[in-house]
């Protein structure tokens, strides 16, 4: 079995927008979601920067048996997930008649394990730490509620894979759609957004200090970089077989050919170009694309010193000097971490259904490798029919998907 | 604390916290029923109780309170 795989419906909700309308004229404009939050200054970290999240309202939507389950990662993956279903013309009813799956990219549900803890600690009785906690706690929060909130039948796991796991997640679904397993997927990634889930990464020393210009904190390749801005919400497509697709009439964003993936077998926090390249290459044959044929890369780079430079040389390395426009939308967005992968194939499809690359926005200055890439600095029209994602992770897991527009 | 007190403390935390609709709050109810509780939502009521009342109520003693009108009793007993 050998199915083609499509994407028919997105959602978003992060610091860029919570519709695609408004995400879609964020990016083209390049306008940053990064904020400078006090709270986070008092709490003691190195960089109180972040990405401005709105707490979605979902009462009507939701009643309190649902919610009292439900982190804010998991309200974040509602919301994009609503869309997302509603945006591929995917019903209740149709969910109750036909097996849909869900994997999600998620890997930290910190605020409620904290929330947990105080309680226990402060009352010294189980009981009283209420009934939603659990569930808010188990890293599986999001597929395990979501699954239960849509009555999902199929497939339904979360992928930890640290900063690569909503690519993971697509890849995945991707893979168990091209084997026949499932026929449609919700996939997606979401990533918290509280202090508490980034304190111990501020403390190693990766955010950015450009504290007092926080939309121009995020450099993603250029010289002066000095770190990311840890940012989140969620964002989710919906892969289908094309067969599925075809047979309930649906609108096609775009096909997944290649999903590419590696372990560094190194050190646990600093990246490397080979396995990167690995990941590339085997997302490239996969969708029997040769490097000259994509038009854009949806680069990883974090603006990280080191990180955006491994990725730079792995891009030149398989791409050569007259590779794609490169452009990272970490600059606008900081770090969307578990999530990134995920939202960062829905500002791709973006994109390709408008005819643009999104600016890499804070990039002045080269470095030495970062130069031997092409990096979008400003929006650029163009016509994108093969699109390339990297995500990458602590632990060395890389992930690579290649989209192309269907037709 | 009055009786009258504790009603307007529960039904408080019953509307709000619970999401009950006000009118199915009536004191011969089975309130099992008409708050639909299963039971992860007794646990949330063992901490509303103890966070509005300061004591702890088992599993036992809902078993014994049925309607409204024996919870509120049963919550006024205790915290007098």
């Amino acid at each position: 079995m050998d199915n083609r795989v499509v994407i028919t419906g997105m959602g978003i909700h992060s610091c860029l927008g919570t519709t695609l309308d408004e995400v879609r004229e964020s990016l083209f404009i390049g306008r940053s979601g990064i904020i400078f939050d006090p709270v986070r200054k008092e709490m003691g970290f190195r960089s109180a920067l972040k990405g401005n999240v709105p707490m979605p309202d979902l009462k009507a939507d939701l009643g309190r048996k649902d919610r009292k389950n439900m982190p804010e990662e998991a309200l974040y993956a509602f919301a994009s997930t609503k869309q997302a279903l509603e945006h591929a013309g995917i019903s209740q009813d149709f969910i109750d008649a036909n097996e849909v799956g869900i994997l999600f990219g998620n890997d930290s549900t910190t605020g409620a394990v904290i929330e947990g803890v105080d309680l226990l600690r402060e009352k010294k009785d189980t009981t009283l730490i209420g009934s939603g906690n659990i569930f808010q706690s188990m890293n599986c929060t999001v597929t395990m509620n979501l699954s239960t909130i849509f009555r999902l039948k199929g497939v339904n796991f979360t992928i930890s894979a640290a900063c690569a796991s909503g690519s993971h997640s697509i890849g995945m679904g991707f893979l168990l759609i091209k084997m026949g397993l499932q026929q449609r997927i919700i996939c997606g990634g979401a990533q918290e957004v509280n202090p508490y889930a980034f304190g111990s990464f501020d403390g190693i020393g990766t955010f950015s200090t450009h504290e007092d210009e926080p939309t121009k904190a995020s450099r993603p390749f250029d010289a002066s970089r000095d770190g990311l801005v840890p940012s989140g919400g969620a964002a989710t497509v919906i892969l289908e077989s094309l067969e599925s697709a075809q047979a309930r009439g649906a609108n096609i964003l775009a096909e997944v050919v290649g999903y590419g993936f590696s372990s560094n077998g190194e050190h646990i926090s600093n990246p490397n170009v080979e396995g990167q390249v690995r990941a590339l290459k085997m997302a490239l044959e996969m969708g029997k694309v040769s490097p000259d044929e994509v038009d854009y890369i949806n680069a990883h780079a974090t603006s990280t010193p080191v990180g955006d430079r491994f990725e730079a040389l792995a891009i030149h390395q398989v791409f050569g000097d007259n590779g794609p426009l490169v452009s990272s939308t970490k600059g606008m967005t900081g770090h969307e971490c578990w999530m990134a992968g995920a939202s960062e194939v829905v500002y791709s499809l973006l994109m390709m259904q408008h005819g643009f690359i999104a600016p890499n926005v804070n990039f002045a200055t080269a470095d030495e490798d970062t130069a031997k890439i092409r990096i979008a600095t400003e929006t650029v029209q163009k016509d994108l029919n093969i699109v390339v994602s990297n995500s990458f992770g602590f632990g060395g897991t890389n992930s690579t998907l290649v989209l192309k527009k269907f037709g | 604390m009055s009786r009258e007190e504790v009603i307007s403390i529960i039904n408080g935390f019953l509307i709000e916290e619970f999401e009950a609709d006000s009118a199915v709050l009536l004191p011969e109810a089975n309130m099992h029923k008409a708050l639909d509780l299963d039971s992860l939502d007794y646990v949330d009521l063992v901490v509303l109780i103890e966070e509005n009342f300061g004591f702890k109520m088992t599993g036992e003693d809902f078993k014994e309170v049925q309607t409204f009108k024996q919870f509120y009793d049963f919550v006024t007993e205790r915290v007098n």
